[in-house]
């Protein structure tokens, strides 16, 4: 009695306090994080037990992490929240981070190429934001090195949030409950767009996802993984199919730049990647390798939506260097990608592996309310004829990704197929 | 099961083995209740590793075993035992990708027979502290033996033959001894690459493509190699046409190259016999020599402070490749050099040296210096053993002196965070309902009473409707799951 009751007080008091002051933001850091001394939001894994060879992040199941931004306030991460699913930072007040970054489909937004304002397509496919704390080259092309460089490109990209610096400053400025958010948060006289910046690199690097089952393998718990996914854990780390060569534990990147040669869609040109963007033309269809944590959720994939399902993603690698190379093209392909003969019954246990890399225990909560009073900002989900329909979900069901999605992590981790 | 007995005492060590005997010393006494599994044909090597305890031997009689056997355990030994000429054989029939894969720290392999595999023989994967020796592997596809991001190894005493890649591979490591191997008939037969700290000694390299090769591979993720010693090594005849896959590094090697310094910096090349090799005896050359790897910015292409002392060689260069005979006919000859610095090699920037340069045929060395100039000299002087200046010889081992640090989590409250941030935080936050209940409530459920909650935790049953089952948390220790849980309880945000 004694337990239920203080249970209804505690429940009480946090809904009361939302009603009353909405925008308050929140004193505790995300789950992945926790308050150090000085008040600021440090990563706790069990990962920072192990080391790296030069602070790298690249090895084997017992490898350190690369190192992370963190070290942000909660309030500041909570103010990163808002802006992170405010369209208000658009130029047209329709699209958000979130439309292309949604929880409900792992931090993409499940289409082969996102849509910007007005509705313009963009030339890439929105890469997931799982674990961005730890990636030292953003965006497919590696061309930027930080968040805070990362994330202006969006924002002020004619075809992205078609924003402009001193319009979304003023927009912002001028709005009172976010006014009051940011000086809570910063404790500055005056709101700065570094200030914007910082609140939602704060956010970004909450998204956390380092606790699937592949995880408590890692960590020594042999019986999370069934036999058909260690099966699949051993394809993965072959030098036959050679996954892990790239694909590195413990984010399951090595962020670097590699050549594959995958088709593109629909006749679309060849995409020449960083060989663009860095200039350094021996680069051409170069992209940093993803991570692979949450690849299950994250469908379509590559940098075009190349492929529908990770099925096909797996078998382009078995198709022959060079296989879907356009005539004509010259590109200086990895020298990982061969022909490695992987039969369908290893294709099957890569894709049951990958599936055990799935984890959104610590997906963020999807604001009710915005300071700016929109709806937040999210995927519009392919209808059925595979064309995109825009619809946006009203206020009061926003939560419900969040919430559905818990119990589908809860069902992942707690029943592990095949154990006893 | 038995007690062991200190049986690896018997196992042959070289002569250069007393670190290793050490460090396997102090291994076992941490453990000295570790078991001996014994394997027979028609067991599986894999359950005897899944039911081992670290520290535990694995001893595998002779037999075929056809199997992939993974360690993700640390200090696990899998121990061969041959009698009469009959060799315990890991056998992959082209069908199988990896005879053995590791992770775990303190990993040994030794005296098996290793044939047939499509990818591996024995492939580590961020395995510290790890010998591998007396192996015997034929044709086992891609690499023989492949440690990658591991730290303080020996790679000893292990024959090696058929490879299509490279035989032996140190990829991306530190601090690693590759002695007294045999390695012939394969694309390359050692190569360290993006490593540091190698001694590479003793070893017989001959008809492969390319015999020893030193490399910094762009595009990895660690970028440099360094401090390699490659001495007192046989390196003849790797006249070998290249068999590699089109497209993997090694197929642009020339047959006929007895060493391949790729952009690798700080080598130091002494006291070798190197005959025979039909292209060049040894080809110091920068990243541009294979043309077709995409560039990397983070990736220096040249490399610096080669060092070529004295090694005998003769009767290199008979019947060189195309571009390298094209090379030698600017300087009107169509055989091949014992040394070639090649592209950005030549230039003096790079600070290499060779000594005795007159006693050699060589092409682009003319910008080099003279290793035994004083400050090359004085570098390796020694104070006890002056006659050794100019020489590695006081250099006994690239390994380490104490093992590398183990990655082991400690039963106390620092080591009770890590797990509870690892495993308990992915389904509970101190105030916000996730998969399981918030902390907060499970507090006023336990006030106090951490051990409650750690005899919970290990076989939890369903308690709250709303709530999935716990899964059990019987992997930790009881005195883990009492710090966990204490620790849990100091949680107030």
């Amino acid at each position: 009695m004694r337990i239920l009751l203080f249970l209804w007080l505690t429940l009480t008091a946090a809904s009361s306090a939302t009603a009353l002051e909405p925008f308050e933001l929140s004193t505790f850091c995300p789950p992945a994080l926790r308050l150090d001394e000085t008040g600021h939001c440090k990563l706790h894994s069990q990962y920072l037990a192990y080391d790296s060879l030069y602070g790298k992040g690249v090895g084997g199941p017992k490898t350190g992490l690369p190192p992370v931004r963190d070290g942000f306030t909660p309030q500041q991460i909570d103010l990163g929240r808002y802006l992170f699913f405010d369209p208000l930072l658009s130029q047209n007040g329709e699209v958000a981070c979130s439309t292309c970054h949604d929880p409900a489909l792992g931090l993409s937004d499940g289409k082969r190429l996102s849509i910007g304002v007005q509705g313009t397509e963009i030339a890439r496919s929105a890469p997931s934001l799982w674990n961005v704390a730890f990636l030292q080259k953003l965006l497919w092309d590696g061309s930027k090195k930080s968040l805070e460089a990362q994330l202006q490109g969006p924002l002020y990209a004619d075809n992205e949030m078609g924003n402009d610096p001193v319009t979304l400053l003023a927009t912002l400025q001028s709005n009172a409950a976010y006014a009051a958010m940011f000086k809570a948060a910063f404790e500055e006289d005056s709101l700065t767009l570094d200030q914007v910046y910082t609140a939602l690199v704060a956010f970004e690097s909450s998204l956390i996802s380092l606790n699937s089952r592949y995880d408590l393998y890692a960590h020594g718990v042999h019986d999370a993984l069934n036999p058909q996914e260690k099966q699949g854990l051993n394809v993965f780390r072959s030098f036959v199919a050679r996954c892990a060569e790239c694909h590195t534990p413990p984010l399951f990147s090595n962020q670097q730049i590699a050549v594959l040669g995958v088709p593109e869609r629909n006749g679309r040109p060849l995409d020449p990647g960083a060989g663009a963007s860095s200039g350094d033309t021996s680069q051409r269809g170069g992209f940093k390798v993803p991570s692979l944590r949450n690849v299950a959720l994250t469908a379509p994939y590559m940098h075009a939506g190349n492929f529908d399902s990770l099925r096909e993603a797996a078998a382009f690698y078995t198709g022959g260097r060079g296989h879907a190379v356009p005539e004509g093209e010259d590109l200086r392909l990895h020298w990982h990608i061969w022909n490695p003969e992987l039969t369908d019954d290893e294709l099957d246990r890569l894709v049951d592996f990958l599936h055990t890399l799935t984890d959104q225990a610590f997906l963020p909560e999807i604001p009710n309310q915005l300071p700016s009073g929109l709806p937040p900002g999210r995927a519009a989900r392919l209808a059925p004829e595979g064309k995109t329909a825009l619809h946006r979900h009203s206020n009061n069901n926003t939560q419900s990704a969040a919430q559905t999605a818990a119990p589908l992590a809860a069902q992942l981790r707690a029943q592990p197929k095949a154990l006893p | 099961m038995t007690i062991s007995q200190p049986t690896f005492l018997l196992s042959p060590l070289s002569h250069f083995g007393f670190k290793t005997l050490a460090i396997l010393l102090a291994c076992a006494m941490s453990n000295s209740y570790a078991a001996v599994h014994d394997v027979r044909e028609g067991d599986s090597i894999q359950a005897a590793v899944e039911a081992a305890a670290p520290g535990d031997i694995i001893q595998v009689h002779p037999g075929l075993y056809r199997e992939t056997v993974y360690v993700d355990k640390d200090d696990i030994t899998l121990r061969g035992v041959v009698e009469d000429g009959e060799w315990p054989n890991l056998e992959g029939d082209k069908q199988l990708n990896d005879a053995i894969l590791y992770s775990g720290n303190g990993f040994t392999v030794e005296w098996f027979k290793i044939t047939n595999y499509k990818g591996n023989a024995i492939m580590g994967q961020a395995g510290n502290n790890f010998s591998i020796r007396n192996n015997w592997v034929v044709d086992t596809g891609v690499y023989g033996i492949f440690p990658e991001f591991g730290e303080n190894g020996l790679i000893e005493n292990n024959v090696l033959s058929g490879i299509e890649d490279a035989a032996i591979y140190v990829g991306m490591s530190d601090y690693i001894d590759v002695r007294n191997n045999r390695v012939f008939d394969n694309v390359a037969g050692i190569e360290i690459e993006n490593s540091r700290h190698a001694l590479v000694e003793g070893n017989i390299a001959h008809n492969n493509t390319g015999g020893i090769l030193v490399f910094i591979t762009p595009g990895l993720p660690i970028k440099t190699s360094f401090d390699a010693i490659v001495r007192r090594n046989t390196i003849i005849n790797n006249n070998t046409p290249n068999f590699a896959i089109p497209g993997s590094l090694v197929a642009g090697i020339p047959s006929g190259t007895g060493m391949l310094i790729l952009a690798g910096d700080d080598v130091i090349v002494e006291d070798n016999i190197i005959t025979g090799n039909n292209t060049a005896g040894i080809i110091v050359t920068s990243q541009d020599f294979a043309t077709d790897v995409a560039g990397d910015p983070d990736s220096d292409p040249n490399p610096d402070r080669v060092q070529i002392r004295d090694n005998v060689m003769f009767d290199n260069g008979n019947d060189p490749a195309t571009e390298v005979k094209a090379l030698m006919l600017t300087q009107f000859s169509t055989t091949g050099p014992d040394i070639l610095a090649y592209k950005g090699a030549a230039h003096a920037d790079r600070e290499s040296c060779i000594s005795r340069k007159s006693a050699y045929r060589t092409f682009g060395l003319g910008d080099w210096g003279d290793c035994n100039s004083p400050t090359v000299r004085a570098a390796d002087a020694v104070d006890s053993a002056p006659a050794l200046a100019g020489t590695t010889r006081a250099v006994n081992t690239k390994m380490l002196a104490e093992p590398a640090a183990p990655r082991v989590i400690t039963v106390d409250a620092d080591g009770a965070k890590l797990v509870y941030q690892g495993i308990c935080a992915g389904c509970h936050t101190y105030n916000v309902r996730m998969i399981g209940p918030p902390v907060m409530a499970i507090k006023a459920q336990y006030g106090e009473d951490a051990s409650a909650i750690a005899q919970y935790i290990a076989a939890p049953e369903k308690k709250r409707p709303d709530f999935p089952t716990m899964p059990p948390q019987n992997h930790l220790s009881e005195d883990m799951r009492l710090e966990v849980a204490k620790y849990m309880l100091t949680l107030n945000k």
